[in-house]
């Protein structure tokens, strides 16, 4: 990462959020970074509040949980701890946006948001005549991220990754990214990748780095290995209201810990206990043999 | 005689009676995951649920669930596909019906979750998420709101999402489902199709600040029965959704 990156996360919606990867950026300081996303919950929250973004390309800023997201609003009602830009979007034009650059276009046209003030001298959105005589378009024009980070159940080490459940906008995010940076529940050996390739969502060429961090998603659920830790949500939401309540939560649960070993630890071992999977509901085989 | 309920269950069972057996309906956040729900579990058994994070269901979530993307919801899904597949499938047409909720709500049906000036200095809303998608796209939008003075303008400052505006070819607000009752807003109108238990057409007349039309003959909002309850305090047991009161959003 590097300071004005521009930065996609929270791909998937509510789940598999790569909250490891988002507390490090806070730690280490990152200075006017962009945020992209479709919705963010309190990822995006969280890193407005510490001050590392500058601007924002996202369709919904917020906490799902609680409704608003307060760092969110007083940075951009005050200017607290510091001013920033926002391009709002709907979930589908920032699909649009990263997938026209996941296929290499310039833009994609769409019917969605005519009549709102959303495409309204918007940057990225303009309106177009369609070229085969129809009715009138909007172009939306391709974002490519810096970096893409993606939380995935499982990859080897080349970054060849399977992941399952919902995907939002997790793909196209992938292969618009200039950089592909993978956090996963385990590294597994290429033959488990080979058993089973429809599930291979990433293919590794795309991936830059993989980073083994076994619940780096939480508090947002992953299927198959964590359940959603509502509480942490409802919590943030509470203190976030002020600032003096949210830097006391930042220094605890992001600033003053090395990483995120430490963060599960201090969930505590019941907790972690609760969360996690352990019960099995595994897909029927399917068979590749030639 | 019926037993006790909260409005909030009250407005999830109008959500839930908005889905007609075999739709396929774009599921919004909050009530509208339970009213798919309820509607699966009682009158349409065959209508399938598209939610934007790419799950596609044909039967509700397995527990009680916040998200749209708890595992509740992904296990036993018929498809978990992509943001894309989902709102590809809402831009052709293939949806009934998609259910919004907004801040704010005009005489035409077009919702604001972007940014007010309502009550003096400007407050930065969330945003759109899908809700600006599923009214531009979906065949009807059903809209859930809080029924309050400041929320039910005459001029919004922002359309986040487009209800029947000038020039519009297709879709739009059919419905409204209030804390109060339940509009009718087709082709533009803006009508009251029934009240809730108790509330008076003044009360919604003050509630609203635009003109509303309310006829002398308007039904009450028909009581939720004994299996519309159960499957709602089956799917929320504590009432984080459908307790007094409804958290913002």
């Amino acid at each position: 990462m590097h300071d004005g990156d521009s930065v996609a996360l929270g791909l998937a919606l509510e789940s598999g959020i790569p909250f490891a990867a988002v507390h490090e950026m806070i730690r280490q300081g990152r200075k006017d970074l962009t945020l992209i996303g479709p919705i963010s919950d309190m990822a995006f929250d969280q890193m407005i509040a510490a001050g590392v973004v500058a601007r924002i390309i996202a369709a919904w800023v917020g906490n799902v949980a609680g409704g608003s997201g307060y760092g969110f609003r007083r940075a951009v009602e005050d200017g607290v701890p510091r001013s920033i830009e926002v391009e709002d979007h709907s979930n589908f034009t920032v699909g649009l946006a990263l997938t026209a650059a996941a296929m290499g276009l310039p833009y994609l046209p769409t019917r969605t948001g005519i009549g709102g003030d959303i495409v309204k001298n918007h940057s990225r959105i303009r309106p177009i005549d369609d070229p085969f005589g129809g009715a009138p378009l909007l172009a939306v024009g391709a974002l490519r991220p810096d970096v893409a980070i993606i939380h995935v159940q499982r990859a080897d080490e080349d970054g060849n990754a399977h992941l399952w459940g919902n995907l939002g906008l997790t793909v196209e995010a992938a292969y618009a990214a200039r950089r592909t940076i993978l956090v996963c529940e385990e590294i597994v050996p290429k033959d488990v990748i080979r058993s089973d390739p429809n599930r291979t969502q990433i293919p590794g060429f795309l991936t830059t780095a993989v980073v083994e961090e076994p619940g780096g998603a939480l508090p947002s659920s992953l299927q198959g290995y964590w359940r959603r830790d509502f509480e942490p949500f409802l919590e943030y939401h509470r203190v976030s209201r002020t600032r003096e309540g949210v830097e006391p939560w930042l220094r605890r649960w992001v600033l003053e810990i090395p990483d995120r070993a430490t963060y599960l630890d201090r969930l505590g071992e019941s907790a972690l206990e609760r969360l996690r999977v352990r019960d099995q509901r595994l897909a029927a085989p399917a068979n590749f043999a030639p | 005689m019926t037993e006790p309920y909260t409005r909030r269950e009250l407005m999830v069972v109008a959500a839930g009676r908005e889905i007609h057996d075999h739709e396929v309906v774009f599921v919004g956040m909050r009530l509208p995951l339970l009213g798919f729900g309820l509607a699966k579990a009682t009158h349409a058994p065959d209508a399938v649920g598209l939610f934007e994070n790419g799950v596609i269901r044909d039967r509700p979530a397995e527990a009680f669930i916040y998200t749209m993307g708890d595992p509740p919801n992904i296990a036993g899904a018929i498809a978990c596909l992509g943001l894309m597949d989902v709102m590809c499938l809402l831009q052709q047409g293939r949806v009934d019906v998609g259910f919004i909720g907004g801040a704010e709500i005009d005489p035409l049906g077009n919702l604001n979750t972007t940014r007010t000036a309502a009550g003096g200095a400007t407050v930065r809303l969330p945003g759109s998420g899908g809700g600006g998608d599923i009214a531009s796209l979906a065949r009807r939008t059903v809209l859930i709101m809080e029924h309050e003075p400041r929320r039910f303008r005459q001029q919004l400052d922002y359309v986040t999402s487009p209800g029947h505006f000038h020039g519009r070819r297709s879709g739009g607000p059919s419905t409204l489902i209030t804390t109060l009752g339940v509009f009718d807003l087709s082709d533009g109108r803006f009508r009251a199709a029934s009240l809730h238990p108790g509330i008076t057409r003044d009360a919604v007349r003050n509630a609203t600040g635009f003109p509303v039309a309310i006829d002398d003959s308007v039904p009450v909002t028909r009581a939720p029965t004994a299996d519309e309850l159960a499957y709602i305090r089956h799917a929320d047991p504590l009432g984080f959704w459908t307790g007094e009161p409804m958290k913002g959003r």
